[in-house]
């Protein structure tokens, strides 16, 4: 009886996080597509954004999130491969035991101290050396690209660690070098782990908000260069949200509904990437 | 005549590449560190911990922010805490494969990907509006709790897992039953794993502003009731960034943060690396 109970209970509470994640995807949902459906496809998708007019445009947005996340991935992914590459195969035991965990607790700095650190080093820089406000997709791609790092390089280390030590002497065996092994042993075997640990940094540049709206300028218009200032999904949703009232709101929601899919949606392919190994 | 660099040269500018490039990120994230430390530390004070906000935060403490950051993380980790440890539970002691581990799974994996501002949106609608439960220290809490779910109930999950299979058997075979076994043998040798999973989610909760922004509010008041409305040390550094509205009291409450955050996660992987060299 005791044995019985105790298991209804553990199968009961073990549904929590899946009916979190569906109470989620209710909510937004319900709240935002109805908005999209009212006011149709063609204005939502366009460019013309003034909510408290009629106008539900947040193409320029979806633009500029995936502006800042490519240039993030662009400056994040080589400089954190190179990072966990290092770490894992050619440095010493002890440079590896101490500098990871450093990464791991730098992967908690919050992400408010990053956009910090761009409003009071980067803009400035950039208005100076290259000119334009300093407020650009530049400033939040390189902070973005920045705040990446860790997760990646910490999830593609392990990857790495992980291929068995006989690849690496086979590879020793037939004459190759360490680098050749890397190049054409460990990363096809370690792919999996490192396309994953690269989607699960994209997840986290798309979704990123406090940091983004501090240094992008979050102007509404598609940037014409990397200077120019950018909005993002995430940063309309937080800027608007406090004072939002009616469709104005809705279309918040229909934000967060469409934020929503494209983040699952890679969630679901880093998962079966993960998976496969 | 072809030039070809050959494989002894690669890996040497290789080695040097991947070197700088190392440097360079370990670099930039001390430097970021240092930087606010370095201009955060003379804000430093006893009064500037222990005093009220004055002044929008331009003058006095972040008392009210440490109090209202405390209590929402509290309120989280007492919510998240038995419901991510049950679900570990579950997971690896009684099932075995099938739908319904995959169906738990997939919840919890999906979740720890969803960026915090959904959870504002969510905790927004639901917490502050649908259960009417206002811009409160309950509402931020709750909308925390789902975030670090996920953290949780995987760190359990990894934890229990690692705890021996003679354990187990040799409790029933002295006859004590499952429920028994798990609550008097398997939970406390999985003790510090499951901690270190707790800790890793009060990082999160402390570190967190686009999640609780939206749900608990920003007053500057310090709370009267888990109704009350607070700030917590996260939001008040963005407001006080954002709005420039201080600066010194921006690099003091960013060092505040860090400080904690670096702690918190250091405590954990302390207990992690005892956990782990126990049994494997």
């Amino acid at each position: 009886m005791k044995e019985r109970t105790s298991e209804k209970i553990l199968l009961i509470i073990s549904f929590s996080a899946i009916i979190s994640l569906l109470l989620i995807t209710i909510f937004i949902f319900v709240q935002g597509m109805p908005l999209i459906f009212k006011v149709g496809l063609k204005n939502f998708f366009s460019t013309h954004w003034a909510p408290t007019k009629g106008n539900f445009g947040i193409l320029s947005m979806i633009v500029g999130s995936l502006l800042v996340t490519f240039g993030a991935l662009i400056i994040g992914v080589p400089l954190s491969l190179a990072c966990s590459i290092f770490l894992a195969e050619f440095a010493p035991p002890p440079v590896q035991k101490i500098l990871k965990p450093i990464i791991e607790l730098l992967a908690g700095i919050p992400s408010v101290v990053y956009g910090f650190i761009g409003i009071v080093i980067l803009v400035p820089l950039i208005r100076n050396t290259l000119g334009g406000s300093g407020f650009s997709v530049l400033t939040a791609s390189i902070i973005l690209g920045i705040m990446i790092l860790p997760t990646i390089v910490s999830i593609s280390y392990d990857s790495l660690v992980a291929v068995p030590q006989t690849y690496r002497e086979g590879s020793y065996a037939l004459g190759a070098t360490k680098w050749q092994t890397v190049l054409m042993v460990l990363f096809p075997s370690a792919r999996s782990g490192i396309i994953a640990a690269i989607i699960l940094g994209m997840g986290r540049a798309i979704g990123e908000t406090m940091a983004v709206i501090m240094i992008a300028g979050n102007a509404l218009k598609i940037p014409g260069s990397i200077l120019d200032p950018v909005r993002t999904i995430t940063s309309t949703i937080a800027l608007e949200l406090g004072y939002s009232t009616g469709d104005h709101r809705a279309a918040l929601f229909a934000c967060g509904s469409i934020l929503f899919i494209i983040i699952v949606l890679l969630n679901i392919i880093a998962i079966k990437i993960a998976r496969r190994e | 005549m072809k030039f070809r660099i050959g494989p002894r040269t690669s890996q040497i500018i290789a080695y040097i590449l991947l070197l700088i490039c190392t440097i360079f990120v370990i670099s930039i994230l001390i430097f970021i560190i240092g930087f606010v430390f370095k201009n955060g530390f003379a804000s430093l004070t006893w009064n500037f911990l222990t005093q009220k906000t004055k002044a929008m935060g331009k003058e006095g403490g972040v008392f009210p922010s440490i109090i209202g950051t405390l209590m929402v993380t509290l309120f989280a980790i007492i919510v998240a805490t038995p419901l991510g440890l049950g679900s570990a539970l579950y997971l690896t002691e009684y099932t075995k494969g099938g739908v319904i581990r995959r169906v738990i799974s997939f919840g919890a994996d999906c979740l720890a990907g969803v960026p915090s501002i959904i959870f504002g949106l969510f905790g927004f609608i639901f917490f502050v509006i649908a259960l009417k439960l206002g811009w409160s220290i309950i509402s931020g809490g709750l909308t925390l709790a789902v975030m670090i779910l996920p953290t949780i109930i995987r760190t359990s999950e990894e934890a229990i897992k690692a705890v021996p299979k003679a354990y187990r058997e040799i409790s029933y075979s002295l006859g004590v039953g499952k429920i028994d076994t798990i609550i008097k043998i398997v939970l406390p040798s999985a003790f510090p794993g499951i901690l270190t999973g707790i800790i890793l989610g009060i990082g999160r909760a402390v570190s967190e502003t686009a999640a609780v922004i939206f749900t608990a509010g920003s007053s500057l008041n310090i709370p009267s009731s888990l109704f009350s409305s607070t700030r917590t040390l996260a939001v008040h550094f963005y407001i006080l960034a954002r709005e420039g509205i201080s600066m010194p009291k921006a690099y003091g409450t960013a060092t505040v943060l860090i400080i904690s955050i670096l702690l918190i996660n250091f405590i954990a992987y302390r207990l992690m690396h005892r956990f782990i060299a126990r049994y494997y």
